[in-house]
């Protein structure tokens, strides 16, 4: 990768980690209500696993979606307008926070069912194939929806049929409070994958490179028509389930030794071995990023909610 | 005019559907090979091959999700639940997915699913494969209801809700399925939420939808040898139902009997009342009467079963209540 690849990596890292600072700030402000997941953390799997991506490709996922929603290019003003409930969000203020969605990029969604998406992924391959096009369909979920039955269902479907679809575990280790030993039979969420008859993969969730580099083989042979692949990436939300969870059940060192593991100072130093690179270059990023959420934030701000009249909008297609 | 059966016409609608647009697709376990558990997907699989009639694993969740991520590409996929009963495993996907995506993505997303799935109990299957669970469809927003009670509906019918870009709910009685009727070459789609008139009369007027339709008729017959003209109306769409029908027809009979299968409660009868009263209360001369399925699961036993099941001489008796005798 050339540098002004790697600034780009730096550039989705820190518009995806910047994003969630700002709306915990928003959230704590009142000006959103619900349920707030935040991916701080997590950064480089999403990063890692899109990197690869045609515009065409589709991507889903779970309810921790502003980085899916943001990484595919989506307006960070519209993603911050839905979270504030105005009708200038992506949404018009009906999803919310767990439900990005935006058609003009193929992100198909955020989804509040853990493993809900799973089958719906499913289909989206199935027009693919069906079609005889080459996109891929990249499907985000946790650790926790692997023991979800509609999981496996779509898992078996999805090999059955030989569909194009990269399915992506972000194993943080724990499904709100319940650590992923004891809610699984089986620990290794790759293990668990493989009966499914499809390549798997374990690795590094905080390294972009290495996350990347797995991608990069899933998306191809997905692309070559060569059926799903599955990755678990194995990484960690610094913050709690959601914006009202403390974390209790978390040790500070534990919290500590993924901090250590942090995926930015890590793409940063790799950038700085690599290539000669000022520190105002990536002052530079790290500005550009706050403008454009400071301009987020004003446009989400200016905005208001749909009047009422128009609650029934979009129930059916008249 | 033809005469064939409510699966025939069933079938005839897929065929001219798939032929007419490449984007319909069909699958449900053993929807293909098989030929469908009821055989109304037979002969779909050599006409067009198992690109567009796929065979699943039994798992109706993902069914239906697959059918509803296919459907946000772009294709009109026709998804079989074996019987009724089992989309209780897939109410999830149905009813907290497929229904509610398109508002809840704020207009984005078209979703043409319809859900085929057989249902209503009477052949002795027992409690866990003999559910009339209409309500559950109906009581969901986003989704459209149908339920034919005869061949030309059912393929008039079933022509609609594919062409439909909304998720139809599409049911089809078990006990129907070897019914014959006339059913006119070239039918044209039917119009959703537009209840039929099948017997016009003056004093009664009997509501029903499904495989009650019949039993309506049937108790318009013998009401008839005792001077009474009952007027039948069939919803046929249970969402969104036809009110207009409903209520100008109380208008003419002033006496109404909402006939349903399902359980009484919070079901298709009270939903009918509560509606003739708020909107043709002056229009009564004797109180609503609902005629339901037992509020109980179907057993196995058959005398048992039977006394879960409305029958025609129930209907005459909750007629003939409204009008004093």
């Amino acid at each position: 990768m050339n540098k002004a690849e790697l600034m780009e990596v730096y550039y989705l890292m820190q518009l995806a980690r910047t994003f969630e600072t700002r709306v915990a700030e928003q959230y704590t402000r009142g000006k959103m209500g619900g349920f707030c997941h935040l991916y701080t953390g997590e950064e480089a799997v999403a990063v890692g696993a899109m990197w690869h991506l045609r515009d065409d490709d589709y991507v889903i996922g779970s309810y921790r979606d502003h980085a899916y929603y943001l990484l595919r290019g989506g307006d960070p003003g519209k993603a911050m307008a839905e979270l504030f409930g105005h009708k200038e969000g992506c949404c018009k203020g009906k999803g919310g926070s767990m439900h990005l969605f935006d058609w003009d990029i193929n992100f198909l969604g955020g989804y509040a069912i853990v493993a809900g998406m799973c089958p719906l992924a499913v289909g989206a391959a199935k027009s693919i194939q069906y079609r005889g096009e080459d996109r891929v369909v990249v499907c985000f979920f946790g650790d926790g929806a692997t023991n979800q039955g509609v999981y496996h269902e779509a898992l078996n479907m999805g090999s059955l049929y030989e569909l194009p679809i990269v399915w992506v575990c972000e194993n943080n280790h724990y499904a709100i409070g319940t650590s992923v030993p004891r809610s699984s039979a089986r620990e290794s969420l790759a293990r668990k994958a493989r009966s499914y008859e499809m390549p798997t993969y374990v690795v590094d969730g905080m390294d972009f490179f290495k996350m990347q580099s797995v991608a990069e083989r899933a998306i191809a042979d997905a692309r070559a028509g060569k059926g799903p692949s599955f990755i678990e990436a194995q990484c960690y939300r610094y913050r709690g389930h959601s914006m009202s969870d403390p974390a209790t059940y978390r040790s500070e060192e534990e919290v500590e030794y993924w901090k250590k593991r942090d995926p930015i100072p890590r793409i940063k130093a790799a950038i700085k071995h690599d290539f000669e690179v000022e520190e105002e270059e990536f002052e530079e990023v790290d500005a550009r990023v706050r403008r454009e959420l400071d301009e987020a934030i004003e446009f989400a701000s200016e905005g208001s909610e749909l009047p009422v009249e128009r609650l029934y909008e979009d129930l059916y297609v008249e | 005019m033809p005469t064939i059966s409510y699966r025939e016409a069933l079938n005839q609608a897929l065929f001219e559907e798939m032929h007419r647009d490449e984007g319909v697709i069909v699958l449900g376990e053993d929807v293909a090979e098989y030929g469908g558990s009821f055989k109304v997907t037979r002969g779909l699989l050599d006409e067009f091959g198992e690109d567009r009639v796929i065979d699943t694993p039994i798992s109706e969740a993902a069914i239906v999700g697959m059918a509803t991520g296919a459907a946000m590409c772009g294709l009109r996929p026709v998804p079989e639940l074996m019987t009724v009963n089992f989309a209780y495993l897939a109410l999830d996907q149905i009813c907290n997915h497929l229904a509610l995506m398109r508002y809840m993505f704020g207009g984005q997303v078209t979703l043409p699913v319809t859900i085929r799935m057989p249902g209503g109990g009477g052949h002795q299957l027992a409690s866990q494969h003999s559910h009339s669970l209409e309500v559950f469809f109906v009581h969901t927003p986003g989704l459209i209801v149908l339920y034919p009670s005869s061949p030309a509906d059912a393929k008039a019918l079933l022509k609609a809700a594919i062409r439909d870009d909304n998720p139809v709910i599409f049911l089809e009685h078990e006990g129907l399925y070897n019914a014959e009727g006339e059913v006119p070459e070239g039918t044209e789609p039917a119009e959703i939420g537009r209840a039929g008139i099948l017997r016009q009369g003056k004093d009664v007027t009997l509501v029903a939808y499904g495989g009650m339709t019949n039993v309506a008729l049937e108790a318009a017959d013998t009401l008839a040898e005792e001077g009474c003209e009952a007027e039948v109306v069939d919803l046929r769409t249970l969402r969104p139902w036809d009110k207009e029908t409903v209520v100008e027809s109380v208008a003419r009979t002033h006496r109404v009997v909402t006939v349903e299968e399902c359980p009484p409660v919070c079901g298709i009868g009270a939903e009918l009342s509560a509606n003739i009263y708020e909107l043709a209360f002056d229009e009564l001369d004797a109180p609503v009467e609902r005629v339901s399925g037992a509020d109980c699961h179907l057993p196995y036993a058959k005398e048992l079963e039977q006394a879960c099941i409305p029958h025609a001489p129930d209907v005459v008796e909750a007629a003939l209540r409204t009008l004093g005798v």
